[in-house]
């Protein structure tokens, strides 16, 4: 089950001829995959096209009365090798994952696809995870497609365009016999905008009939001396037929005056905020018409040298807008204008920053560099001769906090490493590295648990160099997404070949949580078209694991602790591999609180769990929300003259998964928490149960209070610093 | 060269497009509000864009929405994916430190920015995990924005939404519809939420409220008091003594008068007015050897934390504290139990040898902690996890009767060992009174690290020694007392005291 269900916007897929589409990127693109007779689907889930994987699932029936396959890959590698049906069969395959770590892990079988060629057209959609809210390491998806030669798509980012590179990409992809890379960038994926639908098109060839009638030619298979042709294909046909079709079709565009002494020459996917620097520089209108001449890159691989010449031709300066590093395009026209001998200067990386994201504020301030110094009369007055000063406005930066996320209210990972933060505290820090996925916030305070993390289910492989063992064994932590996705063999079954005296973590919450909450083989749940409930542990027996542990309830933090401490110190030298598990939050909550209400609703026995902080006996010491982080285990002033620091608080969100009592008794922190279970519809004896008990009690409080005195005055101001997150929403985040 | 490319008059429907950031934390529903705020400027005949970076606008991460809107026209308009520093009309935080991040980031200026906050509280990791006090200042935040914005709207929109069974982007909507800066009618915003079909009734009514608000503003935010208990309760006799013993602080310096009652009361109800007394005793010694000159802070210093110190946290304070009458009633009300359902309660315990051994008289107490063995026997025996159902009447009846145990505490070897620290610490402050009044006043206020139980409350233990200490090495400085202020900060900077250690380094480079 993924977080965000689709199944209301999936109903506008079945739009045709003369409608109007109107909602978010992601779902406009699989739209044009059905007007453009796609065959087969698939991909692998991650940002910022997560949301595209659930939204082809949830289409899933829609997609088999087309004729179109779905497959939810394993991995990325595994989407790249489908497109292995386009190779002989004229049949349209798209794939999808985000960039560029999915492209790292595909690049094999891109690699290969691209020597092989392709008859279908084959589109691989990439995510392009760079700049401000990427979850991973800096880089381009651009060199792959240089160093495999196949073609990039950078469309504009607004849903005419984008739905349009669908259709361009199949063609020029069947036209040059090349798989074509669509990006889309973050925050093109989620923008939202309309577009004019088309009715959807069967594939004239399924992949049913052509599997009923399969077809071989050893000469597109990657083999000598086939690949040293493939190469010379690549340049002397491909390519060239590539150009005349971006050419002929005018998938790059001009927009502004024809003839002008200079001109700007950019991405597709960063026209917008080009446009937003012109406008606000009074050189473009509200619709884009400028009077500085563009060159949209709607690919970026290939440029076509005559279409770049032509483009600046008469001109005497030029800038290319290239967000991210190396600056491939700009390194490619300098060396076309060296070798054309054009005097035309060219701008780049000189007046706009070489890494990082062009926001709008960087667009404005590389656009205006260039037009000082290409053009100043253009620039209105007051960016030549700037008068007034902005009024000085107090500077935050080391007030306000940062902010980075963290794990859920009633997340069942934060039990682990609240454990193996007492196990560090009990024997020393370990080394441990992370993976990919929700677990590796561990390494954020206040947990900082893992220094490292290599990549999808690579976490115990990147221990590989400690594991000889040694005086402290080190740890490593893997996910049951990057498990399945290939931990199993590059990870678990390296540490069985070479005998690892180390421990793996294997955190299993029940599905791919990072990235939406979508199914993995060891999910629990049932899924119609979806092998699920493969357990974990049973693989690991598979791949030759002898020391397993299995935990089923992961709130339990001194059995977490104690577990990995056995693991730790036990004399076994083998591989040692804790599988934890317990269901992500977010999940469950989604499935049970509709299901908890109705209960309640119909007046059935329901007990709901919270936990609570009595202020009174907590000192405002904090060791609890350092071992926990909880969103719901917050702090609030108490109005005490005698008390200096906030008290812990527990607010409404809570969703008493236990951890908060678990921890306190575990870590022997303090008897502040207590859970309160109210309990709805009662049974009468439970109601009469209770009547006895409070009067007793009652009884007894009237009794002690009649002997002492209390002097009870405890303020509570209400709600400085109080309230903590509600329950998360979707997204993705791999 | 560039005669045919001179600067042009500016289009001036550029300045029509509304550009609106919404700042949230990951979990507040921005999508929802941007979903409204989206399909509103459509229903309007306008022409909209949103955007969003959904891999952080989860999981409690700081986030941003992002809307563009201008009247539909017949050509397609070009907009931006991303607000732009200096060029935002629209703002909306979702936080208070938000408000900050909005403020920070350029997006609320003067010339042009409505910035519509929300005044609550979502702390940051950083905030809360400090053992002192962390919260970053709000007041900071909120007289930036007060700079930057062109109009400002701040309440605390979650509790108004709260209130209303509602959510925060209910009420956000509302103060941007009641703030004008949308050119929509109030009925359209409403509409928008219909649209929605979610949870209509409470968004309304949080709506409402919202809009209330951005028109008409908040009154003086008055502070919500719960009071916890009714300020005394006892019989006709005890009234009596404690009349006695808030006549004696009648006689009190009166800046003193204040705290010294706040102090007694803690102490009484830790124990009994003939303890109050003894608190008294104790701060009137302070009070003799302080003078009006300095205002009395030493003396309302010792008042807090003498008291805080004779208050110690023992089981039977705990035991007590759990078992009274306010205390169900309060938690029956923090659960917002209504009738007909029941609260069953858990409590957690986690005693150690050491929590037992002080529980013994105090000679042999003493004697059982000078006994590994003895200690070992006791954590056997008591050391472990307990989960007291205090809704049941075992459980109960236990800690009622250790919460009871008043008449035999003053025996214990707790409070002897209590007392004697309450002795040295106070000794070893006033030492210096005479040359270095401020250096005294400063030592008094280490008191402050010791808290929390177990092995929390050692390591604070330790820190507070270590300050301690630190007076001798700095005694006769003038900036001492400033050095000890420095120092005891740092302690409760992180848990294992490395602030500390490190300032303490520093301590020892120039003595």
């Amino acid at each position: 089950m993924a977080e965000r269900s689709f199944k209301a916007e999936v109903e506008h897929l079945r739009k045709g001829e003369g409608d109007v589409f109107t909602g978010e990127g992601i779902l406009a693109i699989t739209k044009a995959l059905l007007e453009n007779g796609v065959g087969y689907v698939g991909g692998y889930q991650g940002a910022p096209i997560s949301h595209l994987m659930d939204v082809l699932a949830d289409a899933e029936e829609l997609m088999s009365e087309l004729g179109v396959r779905f497959e939810a890959n394993a991995s990325e590698a595994a989407a790249a090798a489908m497109l292995a049906a386009s190779v002989h069969y004229p049949i349209r395959g798209a794939v999808t994952f985000k960039g560029p770590v999915g492209v790292n892990v595909a690049s094999d079988a891109l690699a290969n696809l691209s020597s092989s060629g392709v008859t279908g057209g084959a589109l691989v959609i990439v995510g392009e995870d760079y700049g401000e809210g990427s979850s991973i390491m800096q880089e381009r998806s651009h060199a792959f497609a240089m160093k495999s030669q196949f073609w990039m798509l950078d469309p504009r980012p607004n849903l005419p365009s984008i739905t349009k590179a669908v259709k361009d990409g199949f063609e020029l992809s069947e036209a040059s016999n090349t798989p074509v890379m669509l990006m889309v960038r973050i925050r093109s994926c989620h923008v939202t905008g309309s577009f004019a639908t088309k009715d959807n098109v069967r594939p004239p060839l399924t992949v049913k009939e052509a599997v009923a009638n399969p077809r071989s030619d050893f000469n597109r298979v990657v083999l000598p001396p086939m690949s040293y042709l493939h190469e010379q294909d690549k340049v002397k046909n491909r390519w060239p037929a590539a150009e005349k079709f971006i050419v002929e079709n005018k998938l790059n565009e001009f927009f502004g005056p024809e003839k002008a002494p200079l001109g700007i020459i950019v991405q597709g996917g960063m026209y917008n905020g080009l446009i937003r620097a012109l406008q606000r520089l009074g050189l473009a209108d509200v619709f884009g018409n400028t009077e500085i001449p563009i060159y949209v890159l709607n690919v970026t691989y290939p440029i076509v040298r005559d279409e770049f010449d032509g483009f600046c031709a008469g001109k005497d300066h030029v800038m290319v807008i290239e967000e991210g590093q190396p600056d491939h395009i700009e390194q490619q026209l300098g060396s076309y204008l060296y070798k054309l001998g054009r005097k035309t200067k060219l701008y780049g990386k000189d007046v706009l920053p070489m890494a990082g994201e062009y926001t709008g504020q960087v667009m404005l301030d590389g656009v205006t560099g260039f037009l000082k110094a290409a053009a100043p009369d253009m620039l209105p007055g007051q960016v030549r001769a700037p008068n007034d000063a902005p009024p000085a406005i107090p500077d935050l930066s080391n007030t306000v906090p940062i902010r980075p996320p963290g794990f859920c209210t009633g997340c069942p990972e934060r039990p682990i490493f609240a454990g193996m933060k007492l196990v560090e505290q009990e024997l020393g820090k370990h080394q441990i590295t992370g993976d990919i996925g929700c677990h590796l916030f561990a390494s954020l305070p206040p947990f900082e648990i893992g220094g490292a993390t290599m990549g999808y289910g690579l976490g115990p492989a990147s221990n590989a160099a400690f594991d000889g063992g040694g005086e402290r064994r080190a740890i490593s932590i893997l996910g049951d997404g990057g498990f399945w996705h290939n931990g199993l063999s590059s990870s678990i079954g390296n540490m069985v070949f070479n005998k690892s005296d180390s421990v793996a973590v294997i955190v299993d919450n029940y599905y791919s949580a990072a990235t939406g909450g979508q199914d993995v083989l060891s999910s629990r749940a049932h899924n119609d078209t979806k092998s699920t409930n493969n357990p974990i542990s049973a693989a690991l027996k598979g791949v030759g694991v002898e020391w397993i542990r299995q935990i089923d309830h992961t709130y339990d933090v001194a059995k977490v602790r104690d577990t990995v401490r056995e693991a730790l110190t036990t004399d076994y030298n083998g591989p040692k591999v804790i599988v934890m598990s317990s269901e992500c939050m977010l999940n469950k909550q989604r499935r049970e609180k509709p299901l908890r209400n109705k209960a309640i609703k119909e007046g059935r026995r329901v007990d709901v769990p919270r936990f609570g902080v009595d202020s009174d006996v907590c000192t405002g010491d904090h060791a609890c929300i350092r071992l926990s982080g909880c969103p719901s285990l917050s702090l609030k002033r108490l109005e005490d003259p005698l008390r200096d620091d906030p008290v812990a608080h527990i607010d409404q969100t809570c969703v008493g998964c236990g951890n908060c009592g678990e921890v306190a008794d575990a870590a022997v922190l303090c008897p502040s928490f207590y859970r309160a279970d109210v309990v709805h519809n009662p049974s009468s004896f439970e109601k009469w149960r209770a009547g006895l008990r409070t009067k007793t009690i009652s009884w007894l409080q009237n009794r002690r209070d009649a002997r002492r005195i209390r002097v009870g005055d405890v303020h509570v101001t209400a709600p400085q610093g109080a309230r903590a997150a509600p329950q998360p929403p979707m997204g993705a985040l791999t | 060269m560039n005669q045919m490319l001179r600067q042009k008059t500016p289009d001036a429907r550029v300045a029509e497009i509304i550009k609106l950031a919404v700042m949230a934390v990951g979990g507040q529903g921005g999508g929802v509000l941007t979903g409204w705020i989206e399909s509103l400027a459509r229903s309007q005949g306008y022409v909209a864009q949103s955007t969003s970076v959904a891999g952080v606008a989860q999981r409690t991460g700081a986030t941003i929405y992002y809307v563009e809107m201008i009247p539909h026209s017949d050509n397609q308009p070009v907009f931006a994916l991303a607000p732009s520093a200096g060029d935002v009309d629209v703002v909306i935080a979702a936080e208070m430190m938000e408000v900050g991040r909005a403020v920070m980031r350029g997006f609320v200026t003067p010339d042009r920015t409505t910035l519509i906050g929300s005044t609550h509280r979502q702390l940051a990791v950083s905030e809360k995990s400090v053992p002192g006090d962390g919260i970053a200042d709000a007041e900071e935040v909120k007289a930036a924005a007060e700079i930057a914005a062109q109009r400002l709207i701040l309440a605390d929109m979650d509790q108004l939404a709260v209130l209303q069974g509602s959510v925060i982007s209910a009420s956000l909507f509302g103060a941007l519809a009641g703030s004008g800066a949308l050119p929509f009618s109030r009925e359209a915003f409403e509409d928008a939420i219909r649209a929605g079909g979610k949870g209509v009734d409470p968004s309304l009514k949080a709506f409402a409220v919202g809009f209330d608000v951005a028109q008409n503003g908040v009154a003086a935010p008055e502070p919500i008091l719960e009071t916890d208990e009714s300020p005394v309760t006892g019989s006709n006799e005890q009234a009596t003594e404690w009349q006695v013993l808030l006549d004696r602080t009648e006689a009190l310096p009166a800046p003193v008068v204040a705290m010294a009652r706040a102090g007694l009361g803690k102490v009484v109800d830790f124990q009994d007015c003939t303890y109050g007394a003894t608190y008294l005793d104790e701060l009137n010694a302070v009070i003799g050897r302080d003078s009006a000159a300095q205002e009395w802070e030493l003396s309302t210093t010792a008042a807090k934390y003498i008291a805080n110190a004779m208050a110690y946290d023992d089981i039977i304070k705990v035991a007590d504290l759990k078992t009274r009458a306010p205390r169900f009633a309060r938690i029956r009300d923090e659960m917002s139990v209504k009738d007909g359902q029941l609260v069953q309660l858990t409590e957690f315990f986690h005693p150690r040898a050491e929590e037992v051994a002080g529980m013994l008289p105090a000679k042999l107490g003493a004697r059982a902690e000078a006994n590994p063995r003895t200690m070992e026997r006791l954590e056997r025996l008591f050391g472990k996890g307990r989960r007291l159902r205090t809704d049941t009447l075992p459980a109960f009846l236990m800690l009622h009767i250790l919460g009871g145990l008043k008449g035999y505490r003053l025996r214990t070897r707790r409070h002897a060992v209590e007392m004697a620290h309450l002795q040295s610490w106070l000794d070893r402050s006033l030492a210096p009174l005479a040359e270095d009044y401020a250096l005294s006043v400063e030592l008094l206020k280490c008191r402050r690290l010791v808290k929390g139980y177990s092995d929390t409350h050692a390591r604070g233990l330790t820190k507070f020694d270590t300050v301690m200490n630190a007076a001798d090495m700095l005694k006769g400085r003038k900036d001492a007392a400033e050095w000890i202020a420095r120092l005891r900060e740092a302690a409760l900077q992180d848990p294992e005291g490395k602030a500390l250690t490190g300032a303490i380094e520093t301590v020892r480079s120039f003595v």
